[in-house]
Formats: structure tokens, C-alpha cells, sequence
């Protein structure tokens, strides 16, 4: 059993140690919203965070996480109460068919967390490990700089 | 009346199909188109309640169902709203008016004085005690569909016409939305051992070296030449997968050279040719002629095909992210040897698919096993190698255009000579289920077609040039023989016609020395058309447009998307060094009555976005047994760092047929793009992609 924190919850998971992160956590802990786009550390749909910054889940042995903190989407907000980076998104309607958008969320979260009033520089060199298809590229930018607002002005959670 | 009916209602004449009012007071609409990431559902769910008089959110709709929800075809070429949404505002003001005469004979006053407030239906300011919910009957709904109750005047809308955020991204912005999250009882994981090509045969398989590699639960399904590992595990299964290719040896594999992947290699291939237009003969003097083309293009969907199938007690139940249910369940009953009644195909949401890729070929796998394991529920998700590897590619295209011209430089008479392989290849239409072809009774070789010119064509989609020249024609040659599997590629041929098109006239334009915008206008006699070009002209601020040759450059291309559609111009700044980077990007469209204008406007910036993509970095690689580009570093797509501020504009025209949007911006963009670095470098690339090698060999020149 290797012991690890998802979410702020103490969790252990039984198998191989080499078995990738990204499906332990939507096959065995149920946390669907990390997604699967290429297994290579290409495209970021897997993104998740790694005592807070961003990982690629996709390749990431589960041995190597022993004891760490992981942050998922679903760690960050829900449907009913999403957080503002979550609330900002969906303001900014930034997104067609949402594939890429979890795992743009947790690089966005980490980079509000460690510089509040990033420019917009700043938010494309975050992001630009992230794939997006459809071409929702600039919702998503104001999405963000629209986050770090709400959150700078105290709406976060 | 019934002969104009939209499509959809004459092939589901009864009203139940479609409509229901539901006892939490809710509204239950279902339809055939599916939501693919573009916002339709959304929109049809917006016209519902317009035309029913209730609050939106009391509309709850059920897309793409072969059990519960209309047939409607296939969800492509920009019709969700054309067709679905006209069809939903009929049959919602049918069942309205329906109701309302009822109570209007009950009350004995006239159906004029009654009026509908979220559901809750009043005579004059007085109750009446009624609402959809406690006054419908049954007689309301087990009817065909008239089609003769009159909707709303536009000027009555509340709700259409009016940014709406869209209902399915919640979720999706939060966890589990797709059809890769879905869950069933006895799931059992499956990923598969492809056959490399049509007609390759598998002589040797080493499971024993399969399961040397991989050590967990799996059991391997073999029928004909289609292996699958299946498990409880997905990772065991995935692992087998990964392994196996080096197990297996195949006969008969195809060898692709890499020249057959540039479009120039199309020019001379067998071909059923056809010419469309003026029937005169192509003049011989005063000709100018250039050439232009498009590569092999992915879909490249961010997320590899998924669906789930389960066979029990005699009937198979199919869960994809299918653009058609209906269609895929007569392609399944095909390859299966069953009868459609049997199946239920229900759409899930998926990534954008932007076409025909791998979504509907992963269900016949998914089928295939369940076939095979009974009782069980089967998923099976392709590997980012066989997305690539195995989709159905966008067709390469190759298209010259020559015009001869009137003394003032103006063309007289306009040929446009295209060279492609199908644009849609789906098993309706000539084409095969990939997995078929690897079972024990594959199916006839495929018969390459063309969408007809009713439909707006394929490869001669937007070949004809708007402008006002007395003769046109277009050549067509459908090759019938391409190195790989062609399909559907959002806008099919508009993107390269359009690029040609509206490149050709910058061209034209600067060797008769007038300026682009100008020459258009003095051959252009839509008003539409005129309009959208001078909105643009001011918004870019053409009229400040500075010298060719200076690095830095200004593009522009218009279509009016099918010869039929959507209008959209885009115009593009660009400075070129040795890569072209986007700095600014303005679109304008006319799209008629809008729906949701929000959505509206996600498109149009999204199909800029697509588009550029394609027109500066996009081309499949073939080499050896197939696709040779297999992963995202080989297959470069736009990246944050490369995108530009877009400013998007709708002409406000709720007068006029809703023409969607989903496509309209491709071609354009492509244009504008082509002409922008040719204004930045004074030298003209006609060849997509724009890569370094191109922009070196121009300027070289």
C-alpha cells in the first residue's frame, strides 16, 4: 500500500508502484476530473498538483508521490460551489468542448498562489505547456487574469 | 406546407418524438444533433423555451438517442441550428398553440387573449388555473406534426438573441463530464492491437511475449485480424497494448512514401473528373495562373476516441461520442450481422472532434468485444498513437486557379482545377468502419464519393468565387486512390478554396495596382458581402495599411461559408521573421438571426484559432506503414505563446434564416493569414504549412 494525500484526505492505494498517478486517481480514488490526452507530458490535460505545483499525472509513478500531497479538480471546487478560478472560467464562458480545461485549472492555481497579479506574460508562460483544440486560447487568458481579480479582491475561497 | 418542412421533422413527423412537458414541471426536449463542444444544445434549448413561454431552465434536453430522441442525422456542416433549431421553434409553437386552443375552447374565449408566463398560462391579467403542466394531454402530443402553428416575430424574443452560458461546461470545468469518466456495472477495460492497414493479415502472434511484458489480469479477443486486451485493470490493458505491435507480424502491410503526403503528389493520380459551371472552353490568352495547397490534416482531438459497449440478453447498447447515433447504428447493425432494433446508440460527450475521427470506429471496437464477452460492459479508449495513427485524415488538396483578365486587370473568365481525395468518407456514403476490415468478412472496397453540390460539395466546397465574373468553372478530380483514409475535416474543402480564392485576388489586385479591398469591392454586387467587407476595412484600419516588404503585414479574405451560409471576413496582422507570429486577428459575420451570441462569438474566435493552426503549423507525416506524425511534438499545434487578440462583430440581422457559425471563419483566416505574410514579405507563400523552410525559400527567391 503506498499512503498519500489527495485532496486534504489521508488516502492508500494497493498495486504496483509503477502504475501512472493519473489512473490511480480515476480508477481507484474515482477522481475522473484528470484527464487522459496522451500519456507523454505533451498536451496537459492531466495536470494536477504536487504539493502544489503542477505535475503531469499522466506519468508520474505512483511510488514517487509516497507522502505527498496531490490537488486534484476536484480538490479545488464543484459544480456547486466552484472556486473563483472555476467561477471565472464559466463568467468568461472560456471553453468549447472543456477537454484541456481541468488541467489548465490546476497550472492557473498554481500560478495565482504564487504570484497574485501575474501579467499576461506571465499567465502565457504558465500555460503554454497546455494544449487546447478548439481555440478557446483567449477566454481562457481572461479567464484567468479575471480570477486573480476576484481572488486579489477577497472573493476567494 | 409539409414539403418545406426542415429535414428533421419530415423524417420525425411525431410530435412525442420531440417535446414532452414532464410532472416536475419541467420541459423535456429531445433531439438528434449533439453537442461536440460547440454549444448547440445550449442554443436549441433557447429556442424551446422562446417559443413555449417558459423560464430556460425549466428545458431539459436530451441529445442524440436511438431510443428516446429523434433521428437527426449526423451532427455536421453547420446545421444544428439551421435545421434542428428550426425544427425545435416549430414543434415548441406547435404544442404551444395546440394547448392554448384547447383551453381557449374550454374557456370559450379566443386563443388570442390567452397569454403563457413560465408555463402558467393567463386570460387577459386574470389566472386560469392552468398551466402546460395540469392542462396538456396526451391528444397534445400523439399527433404528426403540422407544422403550420406561426412562431414568434423576432422582435417578441426575450430569450434568443441573448448570451446564454452554456449548460454542459459546470461540469466540465469541474470533474467527471465525459464519456471517458462514465462508470457501468461490470466494466471491464479494452484497448486494441490495430491492423495496420486494410487487406494486412496477421501471420504470427506471440501472447506469451505479450504477457512477459505485462503480468496482470488480461484476456485477449481475437477475431479475424482484430486483437483486443480486456481487463479489469486499465493499466494492465493499456501496458498489453503498448507491448504487442512488437509481437505481432503482419503480411501485406502498405509502404507510403513521404512524398505522397504533400498535396502536389494528388496532380496526375486516378480520378473520376468532373467539370462544374460555364460550358464554354477556357480562353488561352491573357491567362494568369497560380497554385496553391493544403497538406494531410488531424482532427487531433485532445482526448483519444472512448466508447463503451454492453451485450445483454440479446441487445447491445452503445455509448459514444458519436456526431451521428443514428447512422452509427446502422453502421454497427452492419458490421455486426444484426438487426437495428437490437442496438441503442446514446451519445455521451466527448472532446471536440471538429469532424470525423476516431469516435465512430472505437464504438464498433467497443461492439465487437461486447459481442464477444457477453454480460459484461466493454470500454475501450485508443492510445494517443492510434488516434494519430488512425482517424481519418482532412484530404490534402491542390487547387489552381487561373483567370484571364480585361484590360483593367479584371478577370473576364475564372477556372478553378482541384485535385482531392473524399471529403467524407463515413459507411452512409462509400466508406468502411476501420475495425470491418479486419474481421473475418471484411467489407467491399470503399467507393470514394463527394458530398453533392446540394449539400454544399466536398473538395468543391466554396470553389466558386463570389465575385461577379462572367464565367466561372470549376474542374474537380476526386482521387481515388489516396495513401490513407480521408474524411470529414470541419469546413471540408472551404478552408483550401477560400485560401486560394481570396489569395489569387490579392494577387490580381496588386498586379493591376489597385488596392485588395478596393478590386474586391468593384466585382462584388452582395450587399451582405459589401458590408462585411467595409466593417472590416474599418476596424483593421485597412486605410492605414503601410508597404509590402516591411516585415510587419496586413491581411484580409471574406466567404460566405458553402456559397449558402454563414458571411464572415477575417483580417490579420502579422509580422514575419524567420516564423510568422499573429499579432492582431478582427472577424466580422453575419450569420442572420443569432441564437446565443455568446456562443456565437466562441466559434467564430475558435475556428480563427483552429484555422491558423492548421495554415501555419499543421501537416500529417506519412511514412512507412501510415501516419509517421504519432504524438503531439510531431504534430504541432498554436500554443498560448502563438495566439493573437481577436475582436470579433455580428451584424445584428434578426431578420434573416439563422446560419450557423461553426465553420464560417476557416477559410478566411486561412486567407487573410496567406495574404498578411505575403504583405509583410513582399513574397507569396501559397503552400500550408507556413513553416521556416517555406518562409526561407520565398524570401530567397
Amino acid at each position: 500500500m503506498i499512503a498519500l494525500q489527495v485532496n486534504g484526505k489521508a488516502v492508500s492505494v494497493a498495486g504496483d508502484a509503477t502504475t501512472p498517478l493519473l489512473d490511480v486517481l480515476r480508477n481507484q480514488l474515482d477522481l475522473k476530473g484528470s484527464r487522459y490526452g496522451c500519456g507523454l507530458e505533451q498536451c496537459g490535460s492531466c495536470m494536477v498538483l504536487l504539493d502544489g505545483e503542477p505535475i503531469y499525472a499522466c506519468s508520474r509513478e505512483i511510488g514517487t508521490v509516497a507522502g505527498r500531497s496531490i490537488t486534484t479538480i476536484e480538490g479545488l471546487g464543484s459544480v456547486a460551489q466552484p472556486h473563483p478560478l472555476q467561477q471565472a472560467f464559466l463568467d468568461e464562458q472560456a471553453g468549447q468542448c472543456g477537454y484541456c480545461l481541468s488541467g489548465l485549472l490546476m497550472s492557473a492555481k498554481a500560478l495565482l498562489d504564487r504570484n497574485p497579479s501575474p501579467t499576461r506574460a506571465d499567465i502565457v508562460a504558465a500555460l503554454d505547456k497546455h494544449l487546447c483544440r478548439c481555440g478557446a486560447h483567449p477566454r481562457i487568458l481572461r479567464a484567468v487574469e479575471k480570477a486573480a481579480v476576484l481572488l486579489r479582491e477577497g472573493n476567494g475561497s | 406546407m409539409s414539403d418545406t418542412l426542415p429535414l428533421s421533422i419530415q423524417t420525425n413527423r411525431r410530435l412525442e418524438k420531440w417535446i414532452r412537458f414532464d410532472p416536475d414541471r419541467t420541459v423535456h426536449l429531445a433531439v438528434g444533433k449533439v453537442e461536440l463542444g460547440q454549444g448547440n444544445v445550449t442554443a436549441l434549448a433557447q429556442i424551446a423555451a422562446e417559443e413555449l413561454d417558459v423560464d430556460l431552465n425549466r428545458i431539459a434536453v436530451l441529445s442524440g438517442d436511438t431510443q428516446d430522441a429523434p433521428d437527426e442525422g449526423q451532427t455536421t456542416s453547420s446545421q444544428s441550428i439551421e435545421v434542428s433549431g428550426r425544427s425545435v421553434r416549430l414543434v415548441s409553437a406547435e404544442l404551444r398553440a395546440r394547448v392554448l386552443d384547447r383551453l381557449a375552447q374550454r374557456l370559450n374565449c379566443s386563443p388570442a387573449e390567452l397569454t403563457v408566463e413560465d408555463g402558467v398560462i393567463r386570460r387577459g391579467d386574470a389566472p386560469t388555473g392552468h398551466d402546460y403542466w395540469n392542462f396538456s394531454a396526451a391528444e397534445d402530443f400523439a399527433r404528426d406534426i403540422e407544422g403550420t402553428a406561426t412562431p414568434k416575430p423576432h422582435t417578441a424574443y426575450r430569450v434568443v438573441g441573448r448570451p446564454v452560458p452554456r449548460r454542459d461546461l459546470p461540469a466540465k470545468v469541474s470533474g467527471a463530464a465525459f464519456i471517458h469518466d462514465m462508470v457501468r456495472p461490470d466494466m471491464l477495460h479494452a484497448r486494441i492491437l490495430r491492423q495496420p492497414n486494410r487487406g494486412a493479415r496477421l501471420v504470427s502472434f506471440d501472447e506469451a511475449a505479450v504477457r512477459r511484458a505485462e503480468r496482470g489480469e488480461f484476456r485477449v479477443v481475437r477475431v479475424g485480424d482484430f486483437v483486443a486486451f480486456v481487463g479489469p485493470d486499465e493499466t494492465v490493458v493499456q501496458r498489453a497494448a503498448t507491448a504487442a505491435p512488437l509481437h505481432a507480424k503482419w503480411d501485406n502491410v502498405r509502404q507510403i512514401t513521404t512524398d505522397q503526403q504533400e498535396a502536389a503528389w494528388l496532380v496526375g493520380q486516378p480520378s473520376n473528373d468532373r467539370m462544374l459551371g460555364t460550358e464554354i472552353p477556357e480562353p488561352r490568352t491573357h491567362l494568369m495562373e497560380a497554385s496553391y495547397s493544403r497538406p494531410y490534416i488531424a482532427h487531433a482531438s485532445m482526448a483519444p476516441s472512448c466508447a463503451l459497449a454492453e451485450y445483454r440478453s440479446g441487445h447491445l447498447s452503445v455509448w459514444s461520442h458519436t456526431q451521428g447515433p443514428y447512422p452509427l447504428r446502422a453502421s454497427l447493425a452492419n458490421v455486426l450481422g444484426i438487426a437495428p432494433d437490437v442496438i441503442t446508440v446514446r451519445h455521451a460527450h466527448g472532446a471536440g472532434c471538429y469532424g470525423h475521427n476516431g469516435a465512430d470506429d472505437v464504438a464498433v471496437d467497443a461492439a465487437v468485444i461486447a459481442m464477444q464477452v457477453p454480460d459484461r460492459c466493454i470500454r475501450v479508449q485508443w492510445r494517443r498513437e492510434e488516434e494519430f495513427g488512425f482517424e481519418p485524415l482532412g484530404p490534402a488538396m491542390h487547387v489552381t486557379l487561373r483567370a484571364a483578365l480585361d484590360d483593367a486587370g479584371k478577370p473576364v473568365d475564372w477556372t478553378a482545377d482541384i485535385w482531392s481525395a473524399t471529403h467524407v468518407q463515413r459507411p452512409s456514403t462509400g466508406g468502411n468502419m476501420l475495425t470491418h476490415d479486419a474481421l473475418p468478412t471484411p467489407p467491399p472496397d470503399p467507393r470514394p464519393t463527394d458530398p453533392p453540390e446540394a449539400n454544399g460539395g466536398g473538395g468543391t466546397r466554396n470553389a466558386f468565387a463570389l465575385y461577379d465574373f462572367p464565367v466561372k468553372r470549376v474542374i474537380h478530380h476526386l482521387v481515388l486512390r489516396p495513401p490513407v483514409r480521408t474524411s470529414a475535416l470541419r469546413g471540408l474543402g472551404a478552408l483550401p478554396n477560400v485560401f486560394a480564392i481570396e489569395c489569387f485576388m490579392d494577387e490580381l489586385a496588386e498586379r493591376a495596382g489597385v488596392d485588395p479591398v478596393e478590386y474586391r469591392l468593384s466585382m462584388l454586387s452582395d450587399p451582405r458581402a459589401r458590408r462585411l467587407l467595409e466593417n472590416l476595412a474599418q476596424r483593421c484600419n485597412w486605410s492605414a495599411r503601410g508597404p509590402a516588404g516591411s516585415g510587419r503585414g496586413l491581411g484580409l479574405g471574406w466567404a460566405k461559408y458553402k456559397n449558402k451560409a454563414a458571411y464572415a471576413a477575417v483580417a490579420v496582422e502579422v509580422e514575419v521573421d524567420q516564423e510568422v507570429r499573429l499579432l492582431r486577428a478582427w472577424c466580422t459575420a453575419d450569420a442572420g438571426l443569432v441564437i446565443n451570441p455568446d456562443g456565437g462569438r466562441n466559434q467564430l474566435e475558435g475556428g480563427i484559432v483552429q484555422a491558423a493552426s492548421m495554415t501555419l503549423k499543421e501537416q500529417v507525416r506519412l511514412e512507412g506503414d501510415g501516419v509517421a506524425s504519432l504524438d503531439w511534438s510531431n504534430y504541432p499545434i498554436l500554443r498560448f505563446s502563438d495566439v493573437p487578440e481577436i475582436s470579433t462583430e455580428i451584424i445584428d440581422a434578426p431578420d434573416q434564416p439563422t446560419l450557423g457559425m461553426g465553420e464560417c471563419t476557416f477559410g478566411p483566416t486561412a486567407a487573410a493569414i496567406g495574404n498578411a505574410v505575403a504583405h509583410a514579405l513582399g513574397a507569396r507563400i501559397r503552400d500550408m504549412p507556413f513553416t521556416r523552410e517555406r518562409i526561407a525559400a520565398v524570401l530567397l527567391k
